[in-house]
């Protein structure tokens, strides 16, 4: 039986959200596969469902949230240690 | 489809309400509890007072007049009694003119023009009203589809399961109310910043594009504060789309100042309005809001005097501590694997059954007073 909770908002998106803690080794059923955490997840954190390359779009609620600044794998932790906001760069760059 | 429509009442300015509601708006705070009197003697009647109507001046003025004059043009209401003293600013015949721009029964008078003091100003205004109550009761209801609703998207109360929960289940409502011809509006702008490109990227054209951007002009970009990231917030997007994932994916048709009325398309609307909950309720009641579903982590109790209120709550704790409060758990999603797509069903059925005349938890609890007044 899998305990693990967490929520995929949007079809679109390669990451999940952690409804609870979830301790690193876990696996997670996803409706396709099963995934290893890689790290531990604090309950509202992120993690990648998928393989993500450096330079890619973070997505949630289907849309951008971020951009990778490294690349992070499947089961990774993302937060701001490896995504940065693509609006606050539009604005600085502006 | 013939299943997707509700039985509501037919207003002579061809909208549609889904409650028949006499209102007895005081025009000055010096008239707050003979209006109070009056209503509480008559069936359906709910009271509309404040501490407004005289002493102010400029845009508080403006809000004060635009807000009991919408909540009196509400479709939802059939009758409106203004009762004002006799020497304020707020003339109650001004106001009672304005709310007969949307063609339904309107009274007025004044307390000092009363001989017999306040009682006989409140046996007066009960006279009128059980008038009203006679006429409303021979209301048939008709039936309607959804494309005569105006849904309010509002939140209170928030903490990390809204953006996770209930936000993202109203999205998908809103979205189906905006897909059958109806109407949606979003406020309280101040927390669109982080996805003002996105939100902009939805408008139908440049020009509203544009009017989503304004506010925003001088603005960082940044909106987060430290607990926010330390709770998972990675960036100033993901804390925007969290508050506005309550308008689900639908285009933007235009964006309306606080109580202004959407124009002639139906669909998504924002509200520029600063976001105190219970203001930002009474401003889509006065825009014509036929029903508000309101989303909350902590738990609020109230509800509007003229538009039905749908409590939605994610989270655990405040759904057991708080459960006689809301009409739709949607902290299953956290506590029993159930999916945001699962609550969302339940959500549509109860936005169904409230149109249908169904009281949602708040009108059964008589919270029916609550409004309050951007102003500076």
């Amino acid at each position: 039986m899998n305990k693990i909770k967490y929520i995929i908002i949007d079809s679109k998106d390669n990451c999940g959200t952690a409804l609870d803690k979830i301790p690193q080794d876990a696996k997670v059923d996803l409706i396709n596969k099963t995934i290893k955490i890689n790290n531990l997840i604090p309950l509202g954190h992120k993690f990648a469902t998928m393989n993500i390359k450096k330079g890619s779009y973070i997505i949630k609620y289907g849309e951008v949230i971020g951009v990778s600044t490294e690349d992070i794998s499947e089961g990774d932790w993302i937060h701001t240690h490896n995504i940065k906001s693509s609006y606050l760069k539009v604005k600085n760059d502006g | 489809m013939m299943d997707e429509g509700f039985l509501g009442y037919s207003r002579s300015n061809g909208k549609v309400g889904i409650r028949n509601k006499i209102v007895v708006i005081s025009s000055v705070v010096c008239a707050n509890t003979v209006a109070r009197r009056v209503a509480e003697k008559i069936d359906n009647a709910v009271a509309i007072t404040h501490p407004h109507g005289c002493g102010q001046s400029g845009r508080n003025f403006s809000n004060t007049i635009n807000i009991l004059a919408g909540l009196g043009c509400n479709p939802n209401v059939f009758g409106a009694l203004v009762i004002g003293l006799g020497c304020e600013n707020l003339f109650s015949t001004d106001l009672a003119d304005k709310i007969r721009e949307s063609r339904k029964l309107v009274e007025s008078f004044n307390i000092q023009d009363v001989k017999g003091g306040t009682i006989g100003a409140i046996e007066k205004g009960i006279s009128i009203c059980k008038g009203f109550d006679k006429e409303a009761k021979e209301i048939k209801k008709e039936f309607f589809d959804f494309s005569h609703i105006t849904l309010g998207l509002e939140c209170g109360g928030s903490d990390a399961t809204s953006g996770l929960t209930a936000n993202p289940t109203l999205g998908i409502v809103s979205d189906k109310i905006v897909n059958l011809g109806g109407t949606s509006i979003l406020p309280e702008f101040a927390e669109w910043g982080g996805a003002v490109h996105l939100l902009s990227k939805r408008a139908i054209n440049e020009e509203v594009a544009e009017k989503i951007k304004e506010p925003f002009k001088r603005f960082s970009g940044e909106n987060r504060s430290p607990g926010n990231i330390a709770g998972g917030l990675s960036t100033p997007e993901e804390k925007s789309l969290g508050n506005i994932a309550k308008a689900g994916n639908s285009p933007i048709q235009g964006v309306i100042k606080y109580t202004e009325k959407p124009g002639e398309r139906n669909g998504l609307w924002l509200m520029l309005e600063p976001g105190l909950d219970v203001v930002s309720m009474t401003g889509l009641a006065a825009a014509g809001a036929n029903i508000i579903v309101f989303t909350t982590g902590r738990g609020t109790p109230f509800g509007s005097p003229v538009t039905p209120v749908i409590k939605i709550c994610g989270n655990p704790k405040t759904c057991e501590y708080m459960a006689n409060n809301f009409d739709i758990d949607a902290s299953k999603i956290i506590t029993k694997n159930k999916s945001i797509q699962d609550i969302s069903i339940l959500l549509w059925k109860k936005l169904k059954d409230v149109c249908n005349g169904e009281k949602t938890i708040s009108e059964r609890l008589g919270f029916e007073e609550d409004i309050g007044f951007w102003g500076d």
